[in-house]
């Protein structure tokens, strides 16, 4: 049954397929931008989501995203299946980066996708296991 | 004027209502509906693509014709950079210009000088203004005007600094009444443009409630006017040219960021580069350049689609023109003054009043946002028709094959659920509605002669399978047929 006061949207994130990578988040983008919402809120979830994006392609052979809208909130949930995080606090370090040297060559891997994912979003939080996976759920309010 | 006023218009009988323009549109603005091409004025933003994808020239541009001279007692010619491309070995830019003195204009006024005058403009804003690197020019008026409707977060990043051509009318009107005496509104300033873009600016202007424009003509219209005239002038050319290499610079794509003397840049034209460097910058993907030049026409103005000239071609025209000019001939002067129009000659009665930083050219009425991708009028009702777009698409075949009049089958399902098209209007969707009546029509008639059925009861029926499958044969029909139902929408 459709519940017509929300929105679902699902994505899948095709690993190492850097044309690909942004395609969630700038479908996202438009439909946002056609429910009316503020330029302020597409911007940080438009950037958010991204930067997660590019995440699950760098580090985690791709996964899944849902994205949940309503009137009050958008809500974010990017799930992969890769090798986990280490040391959650240093990822979230600015500047510290586990990508290979082929990533960075490619002008990613600067080590902001963390804390950029943080900083645009209201809320955020991390549930990681070592070669089991990622989940991200961020948040942001209208 | 309304601000979504546009200058392409259909030529009804020469439209076959095929999909060509509807599927070149870059904001998805055209349809054909029952068999004419229209337009939602909201979406349009005057690109001119469809003008060129066209190959029966239904659509045609509205400009004005050489006549308008004798409306005033007094005109002046505002030629854009890209008119001195159009002509093969031209040498001198002032044969160009004495030719338009012959053609019946009283003075010209280089839109490439008050181009020079926005490049010193814009270098003294990004100095001031670093929060809002990278900056985007404004020069073209379909990248405002789709910035206006499509990238709201980029609004802030405007350079707001009037166009080129803008300020060159602000000027040479101003210059002519003091010459002259005359009243303003006896004076007409005439723009000579390359694209249907800038001929909507005149009537329906971006940063500035009114444009000092009063009238446009098309580049590819005076063309032929000016070729025998220009041999007469070759003869003796007036010293009427005041631009250098900035400003002719900025009839091809590069040139205006050229102007700004720094290489910390990017310009990109052809509308779909264009939408493509916009989505980017709205991720914030380039985080380090001060500025970024963008042109809806591939080529940059040359590549207008009111020009003559191969836009490539044109491009090395204006190079090799530019080879021996100076810099720049027009300056924002310390002392509060515009030097404009050094070395022309009338240098001397150019000088102007203005603000050091070039502030007079600076927008007085700031673009907004326009949210006309919006479905609903609240958050609850968008989701709501949002969610039923989603459904319809998944109906859909999902071809994108344009015969039901809309680009894709996700903009016929956002046409559905804002009310201006129906599901049928799919053809694959009403030929499964016509399968399935036939196959309903075909098992009653089986059941029938099973079952010994009333044969009144039984014609009764079938009429009615009959009846709804010549309705759903007339929907296809009508699909194709012209009416002249418009309300929003216009003929282009």
């Amino acid at each position: 049954m459709l519940n017509n006061d929300v929105m679902t949207l699902n994505y899948t994130v095709s690993p190492e397929d850097f044309t690909r990578a942004g395609e969630a988040s700038s479908d996202v983008k438009s439909k946002l931008k056609q429910l009316g919402v503020s330029p302020e809120v597409i911007r940080k979830v438009s950037i958010a989501m991204y930067e997660g994006e590019i995440n699950m392609v760098i580090h985690a052979n791709g996964g899944h995203i849902t994205v949940d809208i309503s009137a009050e909130e958008i809500i974010m949930e990017l799930k992969d299946n890769g090798p986990g995080i280490k040391d959650i606090n240093k990822a979230m370090e600015a500047g510290y980066s586990t990508a290979p040297d082929s990533i960075r060559a490619l002008g990613f891997g600067a080590g902001m996708g963390l804390p950029n994912m943080k900083k645009y979003s209201d809320e955020m939080n991390i549930e990681t296991e070592l070669d089991v996976g990622t989940t991200v759920r961020m948040i942001v309010y209208m | 004027m309304d601000k979504f006023f546009h200058s392409v218009y259909l030529n009804e009988s020469l439209c076959k209502g095929c999909i060509n323009c509807i599927k070149r549109c870059p904001t998805e603005a055209i349809r054909v509906r029952k068999g004419k091409a229209v337009i939602t004025n909201q979406f349009c933003i005057d690109c001119g693509e469809c003008v060129r994808i066209c190959s029966h020239h239904a659509k045609l541009i509205r400009f004005d014709h050489t006549d308008v001279l004798k409306k005033y007692e007094y005109t002046v010619a505002l030629p854009a950079p890209s008119l001195y491309s159009q002509f093969n070995n031209l040498e001198d830019i002032n044969i160009v210009l004495t030719a338009l003195l012959y053609l019946g204009f009283d003075d010209v006024y280089e839109v490439s000088s008050a181009a020079e005058l926005v490049s010193a403009a814009t270098r003294k804003y990004l100095e001031a203004h670093h929060d809002k690197w990278p900056v985007v020019s404004t020069a073209c008026p379909s990248v405002v005007r789709l910035i206006r409707v499509r990238f709201p977060n980029l609004i802030d990043h405007l350079l707001p600094i009037l166009p080129p051509a803008e300020v060159a009318a602000m000027l040479a009107r101003e210059e002519a009444i003091k010459k002259t005496g005359l009243p303003g509104d006896k004076i007409g300033i005439i723009f000579i443009s390359p694209c249907p873009s800038k001929v909507t600016y005149s009537k329906s202007p971006l940063g500035v409630k009114q444009s000092q424009i009063d009238n446009v003509l098309a580049i590819k219209e005076i063309y032929t006017d000016l070729l025998p005239l220009m041999k007469k002038a070759k003869e003796s050319p007036k010293n009427l040219s005041a631009s250098g290499k900035i400003g002719i610079g900025w009839g091809g794509s590069g040139g205006e960021a050229a102007g700004l003397i720094t290489d910390s840049y990017l310009a990109a034209d052809g509308i779909e580069n264009v939408i493509r460097v916009l989505e980017d910058l709205e991720d914030e993907k380039f985080r380090n350049l001060k500025f970024i030049e963008l042109n809806a026409c591939s080529g940059g103005c040359v590549g207008g689609v009111l020009t003559v000239e191969n836009p490539y071609v044109a491009k090395v025209k204006l190079k090799k023109l530019n080879k021996y000019l100076p810099v720049s001939l027009n300056h924002l002067e310390p002392a509060g003054e515009v030097t404009a129009r050094y070395g022309s000659a009338r240098y001397g009665s150019a000088k102007i009043d203005s603000a050091e930083d070039g502030r007079q050219f600076y927008w007085s009425d700031p673009v907004k946002y326009e949210p006309v991708y919006q479905l609903g009028g609240n958050m609850v009702e968008s989701i709501a028709m949002l969610n039923r777009v989603e459904e319809l698409c998944n109906k859909f075949p999902g071809l994108d094959c344009g015969s039901c009049g809309a680009p894709t089958c996700k903009a016929l399902a956002e046409d559905i659920v804002r009310g201006n098209a129906v599901e049928s209007d799919c053809i694959h969707i009403l030929r499964h509605h016509i399968y399935e009546l036939s196959d309903d029509a075909m098992n009653l008639a089986n059941d029938s002669l099973a079952e010994d059925v009333n044969s009144d009861d039984y014609i009764n029926i079938l009429r009615r399978y009959i009846g709804q499958l010549s309705t759903e044969l007339s929907n296809l029909k009508s699909a194709q047929q012209p009416d002249d139902h418009a309300d929003e929408k216009r003929s282009i």
